[in-house]
């Protein structure tokens, strides 16, 4: 069986809703950064397909800029994960509603 | 005579000014000193125009600025001293001269003396611009001016009720004529492409009688309210709740003529529809009859003058309808000084009697206040008309402008009139200085004034002696090289020997039944409880019938309009979307509950469904397009 830019899309389509899940259903932090790290992949598969599927490196070039940003991304949010254990000792999203309304 | 023409102008305005600098701080003595210095300066540059004006006779026309210019419209600041606005200038700033020296004594113990001062000189400087401005929109600017000043004088002690609402009555009264008379100036305007006087009277010639009709009835109405004519005419009895000063300068001798003042000025156009004039006559000798006849009766010493006032006033639109303007100018001159004067003399009588206005509780008070008594004769005298004062010759020939018109109606009416005039006069005089001492009983201490203040009156006095036969030939002389000439003279000696006689017999007799009746203060029971007697002591019931079938229905309208168009509908609206946005935040706030995983779920629900939204959109336009 040819694998084609469908089943690109859709596994794309399924990493994003799962990760989407993960981002809405996840409490721990932690757990959360995966979810995004998941989410940006799966878009990231997207950009990917369909640059190869047109010929135009802008899409591959994009995704580039994506993972620049996660890993970015990433390290500041872990950063600042390890400096909120350190001061309350738990890393779970029902713990953190200073933001009420 | 530029220079004089400023310095008269604004000189009021600059001493307004320096006192209403201090106008929160407590008395000072100097703001009365510098504003009485300033309105004395005025004073003597209109002197000096009017010698100016006397010598050579050119009008001195300036302009000092252009003020609109628009299209077709031109109005500058112009300011003309011709014949006509040089007397009004010597009457306004003499008589205001006087009552600031005398206001510096009277209102020795209020509390707000700058800020009557500062108000006082302002309304001497609109009073100015009113006169001597060369456009009817200056001149309505001036209108308007002095029309807030007497606002604020009469409302001056605001703190009593009864004088904010006097008050607000003037006000209001005189907006209702500024109205007519904006729309009298607007047709001026319209049918002429001119405000100022060189251009737009001449410009009325042309003019089809109808149009002049509207223009000069609109602009009487506007000279109505000013001058208190009836039906306007109940807001200047009740205008005396003001300071004393106030009602001499403003409630007698200035403002209040600015009616016929604008008549006067306006003689090209009355002169062209002679059945409005005669309009103005009959209204004129109607309110002459009509008010003495309420000064007849009443109680209260300051409106007893007003109501004179009123009468007086009367009497000089009489002579102004009937086209004899000069003889209005000069009633208006001579009315001014001995009216003044004797509203000053009520004013020491006041301070004596600590604001005592009855006079039945008065009595005796020529021994006591000698010099209050004089001045008061005197210009009692003069203002029934007795030979040589200046009264007899200004009303006199009002009498006789009437009777050679052959008018005699509106004769008769004067004439009885003056004779009311003449009793009323001197009931009030024998009510407050002769007969028993009856003011001891109430325990008062009545003293004489200051003598700077009596001093002051005096030039008042002196004039309302001799204005008439000093000044009559030379005033004639002057102002009829710019108003209509008409010589009134009777064409008999005899009948002229007859009436003059006559009518002074019948004054004189008058004034002696005047005396005997009240010197002992008798109230007459009968007469009391007798029907003329309580339609003239409330004032024909006018006051009471603006209150019940005027007043009372609007208040009414505004309370219904209130409940239940303001209320139910514009407040409802209003508040009915505040509501929405505070409801929706009300309901809406329990999202924000802080935690993390419930934001997401929200940002992910709103991103679907603006991906809904999106997609729905494009698919309906799609559909839509085609």
């Amino acid at each position: 069986m040819e694998i084609t830019l469908s089943h690109y899309l859709v596994l794309s389509t399924i990493l994003f809703a799962i990760g989407l899940v993960g981002v809405m259903r996840r409490t721990n932090l932690l757990m959360l950064f995966f979810a995004t790290e998941i989410l940006l992949n799966a878009v990231n598969i997207g950009f990917a397909a369909i640059s190869r599927y047109y010929g135009d490196l802008t899409g591959q070039m994009f995704a580039f800029f994506v993972i620049a940003i996660a890993a970015s991304e990433v390290a500041v949010g872990l950063g600042l994960l390890i400096l909120w254990f350190k001061r309350s000792g738990g890393i779970d999203l029902t713990s953190m509603t200073s933001m009420k309304g | 005579m530029e220079f004089y023409l400023y310095l008269a102008l604004f000189s009021p305005l600059v001493g307004s000014l320096i006192a209403g600098l201090f106008g929160a701080s407590k008395k000072t003595l100097f703001t009365g000193l510098i504003t009485s210095a300033l309105i004395f300066t005025s004073f003597v540059s209109s002197f000096m125009l009017l010698l100016h004006i006397l010598g050579d006779g050119e009008p001195v026309h300036v302009e000092m600025m252009t003020w609109i210019a628009t299209g077709n419209l031109y109005i500058p600041f112009g300011f003309i001293v011709d014949q006509v606005s040089v007397v009004m200038m010597m009457v306004v700033s003499l008589v205001s001269t006087v009552v600031h020296v005398y206001s510096i004594g009277y209102m020795d113990h209020d509390k707000s003396f700058n800020r009557f001062f500062s108000y006082l000189s302002a309304f001497v400087f609109s009073m100015m611009v009113l006169v001597m401005s060369d456009n009817f929109l200056g001149l309505f600017i001036g209108w308007e001016g002095v029309g807030l000043c007497s606002w604020l004088l009469i409302g001056f002690w605001y703190h009593k009720e009864s004088a904010t609402w006097a008050a607000n009555e003037a006000f209001i009264m005189n907006r209702i004529a500024d109205l007519a008379m904006l729309i009298g100036i607007f047709l001026v305007y319209w049918n002429t492409g001119s405000l100022q006087y060189h251009i737009a009277f001449p410009a009325f010639a042309t003019l089809d009688s109808s149009t002049l009709l509207m223009i000069g009835i609109f602009l009487f109405i506007g000279a109505m309210g000013k001058s208190a004519q009836f039906p306007l005419h109940t807001w200047l009895a009740d205008a005396m709740e003001g300071p004393t000063p106030v009602s001499a300068l403003i409630h007698a001798a200035t403002m209040v003529t600015a009616g016929v003042y604008l008549v006067v000025r306006a003689n090209p156009l009355y002169d062209l529809i002679p059945d409005v004039g005669y309009f103005i006559a009959s209204l004129g000798a109607f309110v002459a009859m009509f008010a003495a006849s309420m000064a007849l009766v009443n109680r209260d010493m300051k409106r007893i003058i007003a109501y004179s006032t009123l009468s007086q006033l009367g009497y000089m639109f009489v002579a102004a309808g009937l086209g004899a303007y000069w003889v209005a100018l000069f009633h208006l001159m001579a009315h001014a000084f001995f009216k003044a004067l004797l509203f000053l003399g009520a004013g020491n009588v006041m301070h004596a009697m600590d604001d005592e206005l009855d006079p039945f509780k008065m009595g005796g008070l020529k021994k006591s206040m000698k010099w209050t008594w004089i001045m008061m004769t005197l210009a009692s005298v003069a203002l029934a008309g007795i030979w040589p004062l200046a009264g007899f010759f200004s009303k006199d020939l009002i009498l006789e402008a009437a009777f050679v018109e052959h008018h005699y109606v509106l004769y008769t009416i004067l004439l009885v009139t003056a004779f009311m005039t003449a009793f009323y006069s001197f009931r009030l005089v024998s009510l407050i200085f002769h007969g028993k001492e009856r003011h001891k009983e109430y325990g008062f201490h009545p003293h004489e004034a200051y003598k700077f203040v009596l001093i002051a009156m005096s030039p008042l006095a002196i004039l309302a002696v001799v204005a008439g036969f000093l000044f009559k030939g030379s005033y004639i002389e002057m102002v009829t090289t710019l108003l209509p000439a008409t010589e009134y003279h009777l064409h008999s000696e005899t009948t002229f020997w007859i009436m003059n006689i006559g009518t002074q017999l019948a004054v004189g007799f008058s004034i002696a039944f005047a005396y005997m009746k009240y010197e002992n203060a008798k109230i007459d029971k009968k007469v009391e409880s007798g029907f003329l007697y309580k339609l003239l002591i409330n004032q024909y019931y006018i006051p009471y019938f603006y209150e019940e079938y005027l007043t009372k229905p609007y208040r009414e309208l505004s309370s219904v309009a209130w409940k239940h168009v303001d209320l139910k509908v514009v407040d409802a609206t209003v508040d009915m979307i505040a509501n929405i946005f505070y409801e929706t935040g009300e309901k809406t706030h329990v999202m924000q509950d802080g935690n993390l995983s419930t934001m997401l779920r929200w940002m992910v629900a709103g991103t679907a469904l603006l991906l809904v939204l999106a997609v729905a959109f494009t698919v309906g336009y799609s559909v839509l397009v085609g």
